[in-house]
């Protein structure tokens, strides 16, 4: 099982793929939005690639949720956990 | 009434000879060829091989992450587009951007997006981008130019197949003249090498299948001519009332003097084999810009190395000059970069631009043996065209039966 910090980095690398932050901005109290200027576009993109790297499902519905990077990490801990 | 002055402050260009205008412009100069043979895996059971790739991937010019939301045709279109911008000097000046218009065309439009979406949309639907439809719809290009320079008059996408480039400046000068903006950034991109367009025109048997001999496939006017070679890249001009451009102080390479646009009625792809859509076309631009033949010293011709294209050309180049073609030099770009569809109009008057600005006709190249039904004065090394005001043509026909010919003239 992958630890909160490799989840943590692999999303990083997601978030700079797909709308060029730099990877130590990504960290756990930063908002997508607020923080990261990550748009609502942009965040779908994001969504599904970390589908594919975590092998988990992300429903739309719960997109709106995730704030900050630190929920997308803890979703994705209980995801796979579960 | 007078009509409004329009000159040409800017020039912008991405081809398979250069990543730039200089270097596209040195290259058509030199008669060097942008034709390869293909090797990539989806070409090798194609009966077209051959293609003219953009000489600088879009990719490396464009921010990582702004690439990735653009269409290869809106790249190229966003290349050619700040170049142009730059190079005429209007951010510095500060104009009124409710006054700056936009009219980028493309023939075919995000293509790679629409492929490489439905490819994705097989493996899992989930996987189709959220951009895939503002990256394939036609008028991305036009949009993402916008964009880039915050321009906030009229935004428009003229799509009339390979005459779309010259429509886009056709368009641009309209607007100008009916006094809707000062500023039109005009032209047109295309990105299309890919195994679908190579394969369908081939089917129609549209493309020279020269493939042990690439630099030699496009060859307009030779007698051994076998249809046309594809291209890619993107031109943009910068069009601006001549009012607005001598009250900053630009610099102005030529005037945009008419633009004349007709149609065929005749076919949905072949060319009315009596030129008359093509010659009125001419004698729409000429008529337009206060022109006469004996004005013309240069044709920059649509000349895409089809058996019939060419002779239906040369005949309405004939028929809308008469004598006076004579002393019009012809050339035919599309030797060296092939057909670059949306875009080529666009490329082809900068090179019509900088011909008649430099004074010289770039050559044509591969003309081994001219087709003795061609009746034009080719250019098979470059030409030097005279001091004093001369004009010239630019013209650009499309599957659809279009027709689209733009007259510029020396300032």
């Amino acid at each position: 099982m992958a630890s909160t910090e490799e989840i943590r980095s692999n999303l990083a690398e997601i978030v700079n793929e797909i709308a060029g932050i730099p990877v130590e901005d990504v960290q756990l109290d930063k908002s997508f939005t607020d923080d990261l200027d990550v748009d609502s576009l942009s965040m779908v993109e994001v969504v599904v690639a970390a589908e594919e790297k975590f092998d988990v499902k992300i429903p739309d519905d719960e997109v709106k949720n995730l704030k900050t990077v630190g929920d997308a990490v803890a979703f994705i801990e209980r995801a796979q956990n579960g | 009434m007078s009509k409004t002055r329009v000159v040409i402050t800017g020039l912008g260009a991405t081809t398979p000879l250069g990543g730039d205008v200089a270097s596209s412009w040195e290259g058509l100069l030199a008669g060097r060829s942008g034709a390869r043979r293909l090797t990539d895996d989806w070409v090798q059971n194609l009966a077209v091989q051959i293609a003219a790739p953009a000489a600088v991937d879009p990719t490396e010019v464009i921010e990582r992450v702004k690439a990735r939301r653009l269409d290869r045709t809106a790249q190229l279109a966003v290349v050619a587009a700040r170049e142009a911008w730059a190079d005429s000097g209007l951010e510095e000046s500060g104009m009124d951007k409710e006054r700056l218009g936009v009219a980028v065309a493309s023939g075919i439009g995000g293509l790679h997006t629409t492929l490489s979406n439905y490819d994705a949309l097989k493996t899992n639907p989930r996987r189709v981008s959220p951009l895939a439809i503002p990256m394939l719809m036609p008028n991305s290009s036009a949009a993402y130019v916008s964009l880039e320079f915050g321009a906030k008059g009229g935004v428009h996408t003229p799509v009339s197949a390979c005459a779309s480039g010259n429509e886009a400046i056709w368009l641009g000068l309209d607007q100008i003249r009916l006094g809707r903006a000062d500023v039109v950034i005009a032209g047109g991109a295309e990105g299309a090498i890919m195994a679908l367009p190579l394969a369908a025109f081939g089917m129609m048997q549209a493309l020279s299948k020269r493939n042990d001999d690439p630099e030699r496939a496009s060859r307009p006017w030779d007698v051994d001519r076998d249809g046309f070679l594809l291209g890619e890249g993107a031109g943009v001009l910068i069009l601006e009332s001549y009012e607005h451009a001598k009250a900053r102080g630009a610099k102005m390479y030529a005037e945009v003097a008419g633009a004349g646009i007709s149609a065929d009625g005749h076919d949905i792809a072949q060319p009315d084999p009596t030129g008359s859509g093509a010659r009125r076309a001419m004698e729409r631009a000429l008529v337009e810009g206060d022109l006469t033949p004996a004005d013309i010293f240069h044709i920059n011709a649509h000349a895409t190395s089809t058996p019939q294209g060419d002779i239906a050309e040369s005949l309405a180049i004939r028929q809308a000059l008469g004598k006076e073609a004579d002393h019009a030099v012809a050339t035919a770009p599309k030797s060296m970069i092939g057909h670059l569809l949306g875009g080529a109009g666009a490329v082809e008057s900068i090179a019509t631009v900088l011909a008649v600005h430099n004074r010289v006709s770039p050559p044509t190249i591969n003309v081994d043996k001219l087709d003795d039904q061609i009746d034009l004065d080719v250019a098979t090394e470059q030409r030097k065209l005279p001091d004093g005001d001369i004009a010239a043509l630019n013209n650009s026909f499309g599957f659809g039966g279009h027709n689209a010919a733009i007259a510029f003239k020396s300032l």
